[in-house]
């Protein structure tokens, strides 16, 4: 182990614990589609989560900020839980940001009227600030020219960022992304996800459902395999891919890299 | 490998695949069948008009007596329409003071035109239309500035089609989006509600509304207390747009994607900002073509008040031409009226076209 790598993981280990996921069980009907998840993590960590299709890590992360209900177990985000009492779900929400897989952008409102949205309506910011803010952010992202434009102009990558930069104008503690590059042309994967590493590089939380194997090895303090609802297995990147465990892991690893 | 050294000349296209006669050749005789079938039309087309065109103008009486219209030979009567108009406009409004419901016409036809006009769009249009509601009342009630008071009970033409049809669709419209928003609801209650209105309102006539709301709603007010028939009618028209605007308004709802609604909870709006600033800009402008589908409709099914003794427009057509020497002229009159209710139906469509071109052009890519 490299000493930055011994280093980083004295300093994650002295951090705070940002979320707490204990025994959590979800069924969509009859299926259950997240079984006795357990998992913790601390401010700053990076965490990308792999597995199979239907093995439950979007519904995980959906679950974080109430997109999908979990019905046993508890879900603790920066100190409130997640429960039905709507208060806590919107104290939540503003503290984390979603990036998903289909931008899901607001298609009748500008760029720039998409980043500010929220600030002026949740966070109650003078428009003139959010504003500012949403430049700062798609300065960030580098798009500030395409702010006047409407999302069908763009092209996925930059609407990707843009998504990015729209979470970011809250000021989220903690970011997920839910397979963020899946649904783009292989030729724009690379410019969202130098975003999603400079912004790993500024210390922010986050748990990225992503199959960009490469992401996971250069940015991921910890990779998390995920099959049938399960965590099957968890470790810092180099151990997870050069020395699996389990034979699932062994067989999903081998399917994803060997094509 | 082949490398083009030599370019060939640009040249006109044959003459028989351009201009009116390529135009023909493509749309109108294009094969044995089609050809056939644009002669046999041509031929109905020429029918038509040789058969209406003596009657409607070269042989129409513009302006006379009805002794002029009975002539031998003679065509359709215009004339009525100059004789009956201004009771066919106006219906039973004293006589002098008719000048104040055309003056409200001419108001209303302003800001409709001006509201056209994409480029005055702003808080001083709505002000406009808020004023003109204000202007309406004074000018057709009267009773201040010196003017003199004109009972309700004496609206009638087309002044009344016009305030029945726009204030139901401007009252119903609010309605019909919260009843749509409820039936989507995740509270039984409110969606049980919703779903029984809806499908009450929408399972009767609208005749047996506007009979129902003039028999049954004097009866939820104490004795002494009386609703006005124009009130009645106007309150049967509303219930009834708003349950068909709410169904208008679902479809739109459920066109919009569930990440649009899952991007706005992820970001921390609450139900009605979310509502309001996400899914219902997104919804209406998709439900904008069977929304003005409804409006128009409404405009026209004011008419059946006549079932309750109101004298709307084509109620006051009707009851000019019941008088004697020209009661043989009901075509014309009703031609006339249908006239007018084309004029407004058409600016409807016509608006509604532009607005959707409009917003689209601004988002789509």
């Amino acid at each position: 182990m490299t000493p930055q790598r011994q280093a980083r993981r004295e300093q994650l280990a002295a951090a705070p614990i940002n979320i707490e996921v204990s025994h959590v069980h979800k069924w969509y009907g009859e299926f259950h589609v997240l079984r006795d998840v357990n998992l913790a993590v601390s401010k700053g960590e990076r965490i990308v989560i792999c597995g199979p299709s239907g093995s439950g890590k979007s519904t995980l992360i959906r679950c974080i900020n109430r997109l999908e209900e979990h019905q046993k177990g508890n879900i603790i985000v920066d100190g409130t839980e997640l429960t039905n009492d709507v208060k806590n779900i919107e104290v939540i929400r503003r503290e984390v940001g979603m990036v998903f897989q289909s931008f899901n952008l607001f298609p009748h409102l500008t760029v720039l009227e998409n980043c500010t949205l929220a600030p002026i309506w949740v966070k109650k910011l003078p428009k003139k600030e959010a504003e500012a803010i949403a430049m700062k952010y798609l300065e960030r992202v580098r798009i500030p020219d395409q702010a006047l434009k409407y999302p069908g102009q763009l092209s996925g990558g930059q609407q990707q960022r843009v998504a990015i930069a729209r979470s970011l104008c809250m000021s989220p503690k903690i970011m997920l992304f839910d397979e963020p590059t899946s649904a783009l042309d292989p030729e724009m994967v690379k410019e969202v996800l130098d975003v999603m590493i400079s912004l790993a590089e500024d210390g922010m939380t986050m748990l990225c459902v992503t199959h960009e194997m490469g992401f996971a090895k250069s940015v991921a303090d910890r990779v998390i395999f995920m099959d049938r609802g399960e965590i099957i297995e968890q470790n810092v990147p180099d151990e997870f891919f050069n020395n699996p465990q389990s034979e699932r892991t062994k067989l999903f690893l081998s399917q994803i890299l060997n094509h | 490998m082949t490398v083009q050294t030599t370019s060939a000349p640009i040249e006109k296209p044959p003459v028989t695949e351009v201009g009116a006669i390529g135009w023909l050749r493509a749309n109108l005789f294009n094969s044995k069948s089609n050809s056939v079938l644009t002669i046999v039309c041509f031929a109905f087309i020429v029918y038509v008009i040789q058969a209406v065109v003596p009657w409607a103008f070269l042989n129409a009486v513009w302006t006379g007596t009805p002794k002029d219209c009975q002539a031998p030979g003679a065509g359709a009567c215009w004339a009525v329409i100059g004789e009956k108009n201004r009771f066919t406009l106006f219906g039973r409004y004293t006589y002098d003071e008719q000048w104040r419901p055309a003056l409200a016409i001419g108001l209303f036809l302003l800001l409709v035109g001006a509201s056209c006009i994409r480029r005055l769009w702003g808080k001083a249009l709505i002000w406009a239309w808020v004023g003109q509601v204000f202007m309406w009342a004074i000018l057709m009630w009267g009773g201040v500035l010196g003017l003199t008071f004109v009972n309700h009970e004496q609206w009638g033409g087309l002044p009344l089609t016009l305030m029945m049809s726009v204030v139901a669709i401007v009252v119903a419209y609010p309605i019909g989006i919260v009843l749509a928003l409820g039936r989507r609801s995740d509270m039984p209650a409110a969606r049980g509600l919703c779903v029984a209105y809806i499908e009450l309102i929408r399972g009767v006539p609208l005749i047996s509304v506007l009979f129902m709301a003039s028999v049954m709603i004097p009866l939820f007010f104490p004795e002494g207390v009386s609703v006005d028939k124009l009130l009645r009618a106007q309150i049967g028209f509303t219930l009834f747009l708003s349950a068909y605007l709410a169904e208008v308004v679902r479809a739109g709802l459920q066109a919009i994607p569930k990440g649009q609604y899952e991007a706005a909870d992820a970001l921390g709006l609450g139900y009605w900002a979310k509502m309001r600033l996400i899914v219902l800009p997104q919804a209406l402008r998709l439900v904008i073509p069977p929304m003005v589908n409804s409006f128009i409709s409404t405009f026209k099914d004011t008419s059946l008040v006549i079932i309750i003794g109101l004298v709307d427009l084509l109620n006051a057509g009707k009851i000019a031409v019941n008088d004697p020497p020209w009661r043989s002229f009901y075509v014309e009159m009703y031609i006339y009226i249908a006239l007018i209710y084309f004029a407004f139906c058409f600016t409807m469509s016509k608006f509604s076209q532009r607005l959707e071109r409009d917003l689209s052009k601004a988002t789509s890519r």
